[in-house]
């Protein structure tokens, strides 16, 4: 169970913001997209499995649609070639929507310093936590998403209209919706 | 001549008989002979490989270029490696291109593994196959403009810059 946010409690009633409920309702019931492309993807496969269980924080439905999905996790290296098809499953996203760079490759291209692989996740779509490691074990991974369970609990609802978000967006050359 | 059992010195001395001064640098390298040949008879030598009754080179392993900045004139190595498969004997042929010309004639008319295989030596090294029927980039992403293989280019990343000196101590 999840405990109740702040707010006013009383006989018969309890008020709190809305803000609060619906982010409490997001962090709890993200859909995660795997986009796993190598060994992170493995242990990814690890941290789904009975021993860690990212049910256990409301990630249990992975979706392997877009547009269902809540939270895209990029674990592996993205080859500049695979680029495109990446930035092409973010728009497709719906609002609101985050991102997890899981291991060194999609942070930063890791040891991967060559011509052919592209160096970081960030150079074609907004990244909300990176979790280092190469690859990282699945505890880390959780902790990820516990990251990002925060910064969903904690968004304001107003925060994906905002002129700042939408200039975020635009430095990465995507369409606001 | 009929041979019932394929080695490096009789299928040099079918080449050498048969092409005679064509055949150049034979070697044998970890037991496997290696010719080199004009490039612009590459089709032809190869062609007689495959059709010999004895040799039958009917599989193309792989096709791969290998450059050599520092060889004037003969900068890029085309290398084909052959298998006959009923005769249980593999070789390696060898044509060396300027790298201000890199033309060879296409091996798509005698091996249809040609065609994925040229690609690639075109992607990473800029060898243009002429006759092939659709040579373009097949691993590289199309917006390249550069083969990255040439020596010329670093291998590195340029676009990196997490990698300065002062965070490693040097």
């Amino acid at each position: 169970m999840v405990d109740a946010p702040e707010g006013i409690e009383g006989q018969g009633f309890f008020a709190t913001s809305l803000d609060k409920v619906i982010g409490m309702a997001r962090a709890n019931s993200l859909w995660p997209l795997p986009f796993a492309t190598s060994c992170c993807g493995i242990e990814f496969m690890a941290t789904m499995g009975s021993n860690y269980d990212l049910a256990r924080f409301g990630s249990e439905r992975l979706s392997f649609s877009p547009r269902q999905a809540d939270l895209l996790m990029v674990m592996g290296t993205i080859a500049k070639k695979m680029g495109p098809v990446l930035k092409q499953v973010y728009d497709q996203m719906a609002e609101p929507k985050w991102v997890i760079a899981v291991g060194a490759c999609a942070s930063s291209g890791g040891i991967f310093d060559t011509y052919s692989v592209l160096q970081g996740i960030d150079r074609i779509i907004p990244v909300d936590v990176y979790v280092p490691g190469c690859p990282p074990r699945p505890e880390q991974i959780i902790e990820g998403v516990m990251k990002i369970q925060d910064l969903a609990r904690k968004e304001s609802l107003r925060r994906r209209n905002s002129d700042e978000y939408k200039k975020m967006l635009e430095s990465y050359n995507i369409e606001t919706q | 001549m009929s041979m019932t059992e394929l080695n490096n010195e009789n299928v040099l001395q079918v080449l050498n008989e048969t092409f005679g001064e064509a055949i150049l640098h034979p070697e044998t390298q970890y037991g496997m002979l290696s010719v080199e040949i004009p490039a612009d008879r590459n089709t032809e030598i190869v062609g007689c490989l495959k059709d010999h009754k004895d040799i039958s080179m009917g599989f193309l392993t792989d096709v791969c270029a290998v450059h050599y900045p520092e060889q004037k004139g003969r900068e890029l190595a085309v290398v084909y490696h052959l298998h006959s498969w009923t005769k249980n004997f593999r070789m390696r042929i060898k044509c060396f291109l300027p790298a201000e010309k890199p033309e060879i004639t296409t091996m798509t008319g005698l091996y249809n593994s040609a065609n994925w295989m040229e690609r690639e030596t075109f992607d990473f090294y800029g060898v243009q196959f002429t006759g092939h029927p659709d040579l373009r980039r097949i691993l590289n992403m199309d917006e390249m403009d550069y083969h990255p293989l040439l020596k010329q280019y670093a291998l590195e990343d340029e676009t990196r810059d997490d990698k300065d000196d002062s965070f490693f101590g040097r």
